[in-house]
């Protein structure tokens, strides 16, 4: 009998427990990474930027350089090393209070120069470290520490759709909304990042990945229960596909 | 050598250049644009270098944050305003042991003040400036030929100390023009930044962070940023002293009020009152043992700066209690001249008999 291996653990994965909560999907999107970044064979040349955030520690999983950023400058600082050593593959790792409150400006304004950067953005509608307070991406109606009624309109505003901003900006080359809340949109998120990294190896522009991603402590439901969830609520709001794909253009 | 006669914003930009900054990053404001300007036309097309102007000074910093993390000599330069937002990117640089080099062409303050030279921000410059226990090397350059000299030493300590060295102007010296040199040439080889990150190759990977869960690492990490500082104070303090030797008083001033203020101790001498200066040219780490030694001999200092009083804390400090302090102070943006600075200190001089 042969013992034919069909699943293992990535290469670029420290053999170390993660500390994120049962069901989050940062473990998930940290494995994705590993994956990609080992079959593009980038190691040797990748630069990740981790946030303050729940992935402030993801330099304990991913074997790969890292330099962490302060709130929200990860845009910035990417652009600082990219500048500098344009061989290096730079990309951001950020959540949705990370990218798209605190450092919008930063963002926006990285994608406007059309930096040659890659953002991975996470989104799971909270502020997760601090203890699950009302992001711009948390839902209308949504609970909160910070909007313990549900989100109101009036009051909080609505869902800031970032990948849909960005699309309009002329610098962004890649844009996709994935979720990691199923085998086969996990599948869909690996491809999208190796995409976006190629964007960026053929030095086309700005590239960016938003993914989906539960937060079932902070939603307070059951790991099952928040991947539903994000199928149900989320996608409303954030509608998972390509939001803007200028590759082709770019290319010639 | 060849004398440029340009304005003290333009000349920390060509003596940066000379120095081998490869990255400049800024924001416009007031009255430091010649030198984001300067950048502009004579950085951005340089081979191998960049120049952003950037969306705001948060990411102007952040992104000499990177530009260092890749390993290469950056600058960012800004007003009062400007720096106080740059603060939170400073402790990023100070904690993570970057080397960087930061221009404050002070104006007055708090607020949004007024876009005329000031010394308001001594303070902020000297005591770390924004979260969180650490120092920055802060220079006071007092004419042209400074700021040029000063430039080019900011990088050389940043890098050889891996710290965020601040180069404390004023608007007055920025917008002054005066003859200048500049001594060096910018080195051929810089020599490369073992920290520095581009991809895990040929080594394990590595991370730059300041972040950290445990208590006890960070205060290993705060033990070792500061016996790093204790160096630097040992290191490397900077001042001039001007006719000390007979003087019964003496004028404790920095950057443009030290210049000033020569102006006024000339005429006092001319008047036979003995009057000097101690000039710190280093604010942090400050010249104390200079000014207890001058105090083994004199009774009275008179600390003259364009604040409310912010260096007359160090004197204090230096003294020990051991002399008398009078202090003249014009804050605001205000440019006080020699000859009032002179009616201010002759009446200290008379006042304390010192003429007998």
């Amino acid at each position: 009998m042969t013992i034919k291996t069909v699943y293992k653990r990535p290469k670029l994965l420290k053999e170390r427990l993660f500390h994120y909560c049962p069901g989050c999907g940062h473990s998930v999107i940290h494995k994705l990474l590993c994956e990609v970044i080992d079959e593009m064979n980038l190691k040797e040349r990748i630069v990740c930027i981790p946030p303050p955030g729940c992935s402030v520690f993801a330099y304990n999983y991913l074997d790969i350089d890292m330099a962490e950023s302060a709130h929200g400058r990860g845009a910035a600082v990417a652009t600082g090393i990219k500048r500098v050593s344009p061989e290096t593959i730079v990309f951001t790792y950020q959540g949705d209070g990370d990218l798209s409150a605190i450092g919008t400006a930063e963002t926006i304004h990285a994608a406007n120069r059309e930096e040659k950067i890659t953002a991975i953005f996470v989104n799971n509608a909270v502020y997760g470290m601090t203890g699950g307070q009302m992001a711009p991406t948390t839902m209308i109606g949504q609970k909160t520490t910070t909007s313990p009624y549900g989100r109101e309109v009036n009051k909080e505003g609505y869902p800031l759709k970032m990948s849909e901003i960005l699309s309009v900006v002329e610098g962004t080359v890649y844009i996709e909304r994935t979720a990691v809340n199923s085998p086969k949109n996990i599948k869909k998120t690996k491809k999208a990042i190796s995409k976006a990294f190629q964007v960026q190896i053929d030095n086309l522009g700005f590239s960016m990945v938003e993914i989906l991603s539960p937060c079932p402590t902070n939603w307070k439901m059951s790991p099952i229960e928040s991947w539903h969830w994000v199928d149900k609520e989320m996608v409303k709001e954030f509608p998972l596909g390509v939001i803007k794909d200028r590759i082709k253009v770019k290319k010639c | 050598m060849n004398k440029y006669l340009i304005s003290g914003n333009s000349v920390i930009a060509e003596a940066a250049i000379r120095a081998g900054c490869q990255c400049y990053f800024g924001y416009p404001i007031t009255p430091q644009n010649e030198l984001t300007e300067y950048m502009a036309l004579h950085l951005s097309r340089k081979e191998g270098c960049t120049f952003i102007q950037a969306e705001s000074e948060i990411s102007a910093i952040n992104m000499v944050y990177g530009a260092s993390i890749a390993g290469a000599r950056a600058m960012t330069s800004s007003s009062s305003p400007g720096i106080s937002l740059k603060q939170e990117g400073i402790s990023y640089l100070a904690a993570c042991e970057l080397p960087a080099v930061i221009v404050n062409m002070m104006r007055g303050g708090p607020g949004l003040g007024s876009i005329s030279a000031s010394q308001s921000d001594y303070f902020q410059a000297t005591r770390g400036g924004g979260h969180g226990d650490y120092r920055t090397i802060v220079l006071s350059p007092a004419s042209g030929q400074e700021l040029a000299d000063l430039t080019q030493r900011a990088f050389d300590l940043a890098d050889n100390y891996r710290t965020p060295v601040i180069i404390l102007g004023d608007g007055m010296l920025g917008q002054m023009m005066e003859p200048v040199e500049f001594h060096k040439e910018a080195p051929e080889n810089l020599s490369t930044k073992s920290w520095a990150l581009k991809g895990a190759k040929d080594r394990p990977s590595k991370i730059i962070k300041t972040f950290t869960s445990n208590p006890n690492e960070l205060e290993e990490i705060n033990w070792r940023l500061f016996r790093k500082y204790r160096l630097i104070e040992r290191e490397e303090v900077d001042y001039e002293t001007y006719m000390v030797e007979d003087a019964e008083l003496i004028v404790i001033a920095y950057g443009i009020a030290a210049r000033i203020a020569k102006g006024a101790i000339k005429k006092a001498r001319a008047h036979n009152l003995k009057v000097g200066m101690l000039r710190p040219i280093t604010l942090w780490p400050f010249p104390f043992k200079k000014i207890q030694e001058i105090s083994k001999r004199v009774q009275y200092f008179f600390v003259f700066e364009m604040n409310m009083g912010q260096m007359i804390e160090d004197v204090q400090l230096a003294l020990e209690g051991n002399g008398e302090i009078s202090f003249y102070g014009r804050p605001g943006g205000v440019i006080p001249t020699p000859s009032e600075v002179f009616r201010i200190l002759s009446r200290q001089y008379y006042q304390k008999g010192l003429n007998r």
